[in-house]
């Protein structure tokens, strides 16, 4: 078989591959935001919450995360009587958002908490309220901190979507191992799969710098 | 004299074991002009930090326009304050900081409209024009698109006191306004306070080691020592005729800097 022929499918997966890494690394980011600020929270249940969800989310694979979500979490629901059967691409996206969410709350803890001392002291002295201080002068200054880490953070989620072929989810790895076991072909396909996940990796990476540079605009002005 | 505009009442303030303001009693009448002075470590900085409600106290109460600071009354009795009840207070007063504090990812012009637009709700038209006016004042209406690590240090410290004032308050902090810039730039910050400390109406009060500028703006200079005022009185009084013995000797290593180290010694032990 010509190596052309197996591009088609492994393209479709791909595009699931694609689809997968963006909308978790976008769960992703919500919920670093989220808890990573929660953790900083005076309320006591925000921030056990968010400590709770950061340390179980770290502390355990992303594989046990995904079969728990996909195989136990719908025998759970049965025994009480509700249906939380999720489809493939939910239970992938899920778990990898979760997953890297964790990782990400703690980039945004660090970076909100690396903003001077001072920088809340003249946000106080011109009676901005905590929630603004937050909003409007720590966030700002921390974010183009963390971008160098979410970058890392959604190439890494970008290959961790493989592990979602193991809940025979259609992405690029479910495609390859299918042909391979069609054709015997692995050196051909294997190579494909490596160029097109380096392929993705570099667009993606270059993504992110471009979202880096954007917010920290203010960094290189007049330089 | 009329009604004291800040009033310290037997505040006692420590850090851990420590303590820094020893039931401190001081007072500053509506639009007077008051320059600290006192060696490193002698709560100065702590005094106006209380004020601004960055550092909390111990004990004693804060007076500001006529209203506890750190207290709100409930049931008769004084109670540690509500946020809300700072929030108001805070209106009252700005400050000025030593590392000037400016938010790096602001323009000049939005260091200058970001409060006024979000906690006076004021316009963006208003809080603009507010800006453009202030930045005239202090000389610096060509940099307003400039961002503040494109500025010198003492072009920094003008948007420092432009944005403090665009909060219009009636009393004005300084903690060491020119200790963190260059000797070349102490004075454009120190032309731009004296034309603040023209304003009749807003009360003043300067931590500084520029004595010579201490003398001329201020109405009252008060010598603090180990979180007490040691002595004060009028410039032309304290620095000409010091009466205290720790006074004598402070202004002496400060016009005399090699006998400065004897005098921080001297401080550290006390
Ligand atoms: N956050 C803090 N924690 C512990 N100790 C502190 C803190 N802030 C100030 N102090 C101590 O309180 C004392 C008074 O400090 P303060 O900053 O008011 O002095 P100062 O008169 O402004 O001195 P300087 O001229 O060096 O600015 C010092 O001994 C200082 O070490
Ligand atoms: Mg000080």
């Amino acid at each position: 078989m010509e190596w052309t022929s197996y591009l088609p499918p492994l393209l479709q997966g791909a595009w699931v591959t694609v689809q997968l890494t963006v909308y978790s690394t976008i769960l992703g980011a919500v919920l670093a935001f989220a808890f990573g600020i929660g953790k900083l929270s005076n309320n006591w249940l925000i921030k056990g919450v968010s400590i709770g969800y950061i340390e179980i989310f770290r502390g355990t694979s992303l594989l046990v995360q995904l079969f728990w979500l996909y195989f136990a979490l719908p025998i759970a629901g049965q025994a009480i009587g509700i249906d939380l059967r999720l489809p493939p691409v939910v239970a992938g996206v899920l778990a990898l958002g979760l997953n890297i969410g964790a990782y990400g709350a703690e980039v945004v803890r660090g970076a909100i908490q690396a903003v001077p001392k001072d920088q809340y002291e003249a946000g106080r002295a011109l009676n901005f309220t905590p929630r603004q201080a937050m909003w409007r002068i720590a966030l700002p200054q921390a974010v183009p901190e963390m971008m160098p880490t979410f970058g890392n953070l959604a190439v890494q989620n970008l290959k961790d979507t493989a592990l979602v072929s193991l809940i025979s989810l259609g992405d690029l790895a479910f495609r390859a191992e299918n042909i391979r076991n069609f054709t015997q072909d692995s050196t051909t396909v294997y190579t494909l799969v490596l160029f097109m996940y380096f392929g993705m990796a570099l667009v993606l990476t270059a993504f992110m710098k471009i979202a880096e540079r954007s917010v920290g605009r203010w960094k290189t002005a007049g330089r | 004299m009329s009604e004291p505009i800040i009033k310290f009442d037997k505040v006692v303030k420590r850090f851990g074991s420590v303590t820094v303001l020893n039931e401190l009693d001081f007072s500053v009448s509506p639009g007077e002009k008051v320059t600290i002075i006192g060696p490193s470590g002698s709560g100065k900085s702590t005094v106006l930090r209380i004020l601004m409600t960055l550092e909390s106290i111990n004990d004693g109460v804060v007076w500001v326009d006529g209203e506890p600071l750190w207290h709100e009354e409930r049931g008769g009795k004084l109670q540690a304050a509500s946020e809300k009840h700072m929030h108001r207070m805070r209106e009252k007063l700005g400050m000025v900081f030593q590392q000037f504090n400016l938010f790096p990812h602001m323009t000049v012009r939005r260091n200058l409209t970001e409060a006024p637009i979000r906690v006076l709700k004021l316009s963006k038209k208003e809080a603009r024009e507010r800006a453009d006016r202030l930045l005239e004042m202090v000389g610096l209406q060509d940099q307003a698109d400039k961002y503040p690590h494109q500025l010198s240090g003492g072009q920094q410290q003008r948007v420092g006191i432009a944005r403090a004032c665009a909060m219009r308050p009636r009393i004005m902090l300084f903690d060491e306004p020119t200790s963190a810039l260059d000797p070349e730039l102490v004075g454009e910050v120190l032309n731009v306070i004296r034309n603040l400390a023209e304003e009749h109406d807003l009360t003043m009060l300067l931590v500084t080691h520029e004595m010579q500028f201490a003398r001329q703006i201020s109405d009252r200079v008060c010598f603090f020592d180990r979180g007490r005022i040691c002595e004060e009185g009028p410039p032309s009084e304290l620095f000409s005729e010091p009466k205290e013995a720790r006074t004598k000797e402070f202004l002496r290593a400060v016009v005399d800097p090699d006998s400065a180290k004897g005098e921080k010694q001297a401080s550290a032990e006390g």
